[in-house]
């Protein structure tokens, strides 16, 4: 069966403490392209082939952190059954539409509120504005790329207290499958899950902790491994803070590295991985083997990853 | 002759260059004392209470040091730019995630008895 539903992930909204830091470092660090800033001092973001207009939100508040993540579904008439879906569970809580065009170049949005806290949002359309090397006889990467320059924005991972709750939602509901999972002690109690609405390992991950809608990092996608090692060069070379990494993950096998936007807000930049399958099974890891789950090569693991969060 | 910061809670001290946070010195030095998070400001894992000292303070989510507590002395070190000689008490600490030997979950003090639907 074709993809269908919500297609992937399509915007991640942050806050910052200080505008300009940030858009420099999203910029030069990270890569990305700035597109806009609207009336309200808000600035988009995206990534060099994605061919939406934005991927990336920021706006400058007194606490960083997430605002929101923002899904694509293929068609009105899924935004509309969703929408529905989502209205009659409880589940979802906090439920609004939010005009078309309070994003930009963005159709309307269907916003709610998941168990462990975070907002959610789906739309339909978004303007086509093309990526950098555009769709005839493309060249394979566009001239001119800054710092990193990941291809998109992939996947967030978030930390909430009601897992139960927004993997039932996400699954049920959404369509999404769990692709991995991390269980803990004598009871199998699911303290991570890994979920995919594609062919990714994940499109959104949430850990299981005793507070709500906490932001882990926002994560973008490179094309190698070397690519990895250079953006661990450029963590050094533009004084970012670096949180861990390179290193491989034994969930999803994802090679990564972790560092810190000028507010806290953690980024990762990844490469690798596997294609998922709705047929494969679920990868179960158990908290006895956390430390290769989560670092493959010094199978340890590292209190300021898991527990450093915004 | 460089500012010198003293850490009350495990009576250590260090300099710090003119213009540089707090936590920023004392990891230059390979020294420890206060936690260490995303040195921006955003987790609060630093939070430090200033008990002696004249200090700038560089933007800070509200979310780990309110404006009561900032007017009170409380800072997050990796935002704290001393302005002279400063005495500090560590009050932030890094979260205990996943303690395997304190059981299933765990999180900070919280017992390990995670909210779980059932």
């Amino acid at each position: 069966m074709a993809m269908t539903g919500v297609l992937r992930p399509g915007h991640v909204a942050l806050r910052v403490l200080d505008l300009e830091q940030a858009v420099h470092h999203y910029t030069e660090v990270v890569g990305l392209a700035e597109v806009m800033r609207d009336a309200q001092g808000r600035v988009f973001f995206k990534a060099w082939d994605e061919a939406d207009h934005h991927s990336v939100v920021l706006r400058k508040a007194d606490e960083a952190g997430m605002d929101y993540m923002g899904w694509r579904v293929d068609s009105d008439a899924t935004l509309d059954r969703l929408a529905g879906e989502l209205e009659a569970s409880p589940l979802a809580t906090e439920i609004s539409w939010i005009d078309a065009g309070e994003h930009p170049h963005t159709g309307r949005r269907f916003r709610f509120t998941i168990p462990t806290g975070h907002v959610m949002e789906l739309y339909a359309h978004r303007d086509v504005t093309g990526c950098a090397t555009g769709y005839l006889n493309p060249e394979p990467w566009p001239d001119d790329l800054r710092g990193m320059a990941p291809s998109r924005f992939d996947h967030c991972l978030l930390y909430g207290d009601d897992l139960d709750g927004t993997v039932e939602l996400f699954t049920k509901i959404l369509g999404f499958n769990l692709a991995e999972q991390v269980v803990a002690g004598p009871d199998r109690l699911q303290i991570a899950a890994f979920l995919s609405c594609s062919n990714k390992a994940h499109d959104v991950a949430f850990i299981r902790q005793p507070m709500k809608n906490k932001f882990h990092h926002c994560s973008f996608l490179l094309g190698s491994w070397n690519e990895v090692l250079k953006a661990a060069d450029i963590i050094s070379k533009k004084k970012v803070s670096l949180d861990l990494g390179p290193t491989r993950h034994g969930i999803t096998r994802g090679e990564t590295i972790y560092f810190f936007d000028p507010s806290g807000n953690r980024n990762e930049v990844f490469s690798g991985g596997y294609i998922w399958y709705p047929d494969k099974p679920t990868i179960t890891w158990t908290d006895d083997q956390l430390g290769p789950a989560i670092f493959y090569h010094d199978r340890k693991l590292n209190e300021a990853f898991l527990s450093v969060v915004t | 002759m460089s500012i010198r910061i003293h850490i009350e809670n495990c009576d250590d001290s260090f300099p710090c260059p003119d213009g540089s946070n707090v936590l920023r010195a004392m990891e230059c030095l390979g020294r420890r004392g206060i936690p260490v998070g995303c040195r921006g400001g955003g987790c609060g894992v630093c939070k430090v209470k200033v008990l002696d000292g004249r200090y700038r303070n560089e933007a800070i989510s509200r979310a780990c040091v309110s404006a009561e507590e900032e007017a009170e002395g409380y800072s997050l070190a990796c935002k704290l730019i001393p302005e002279s000689d400063l005495s500090l008490r560590v009050i932030g600490k890094m979260a205990r995630s996943f303690d395997i030997s304190r059981g299933a979950f765990h999180f900070y003090g919280v017992p390990a008895t995670a909210p779980h639907r059932s």
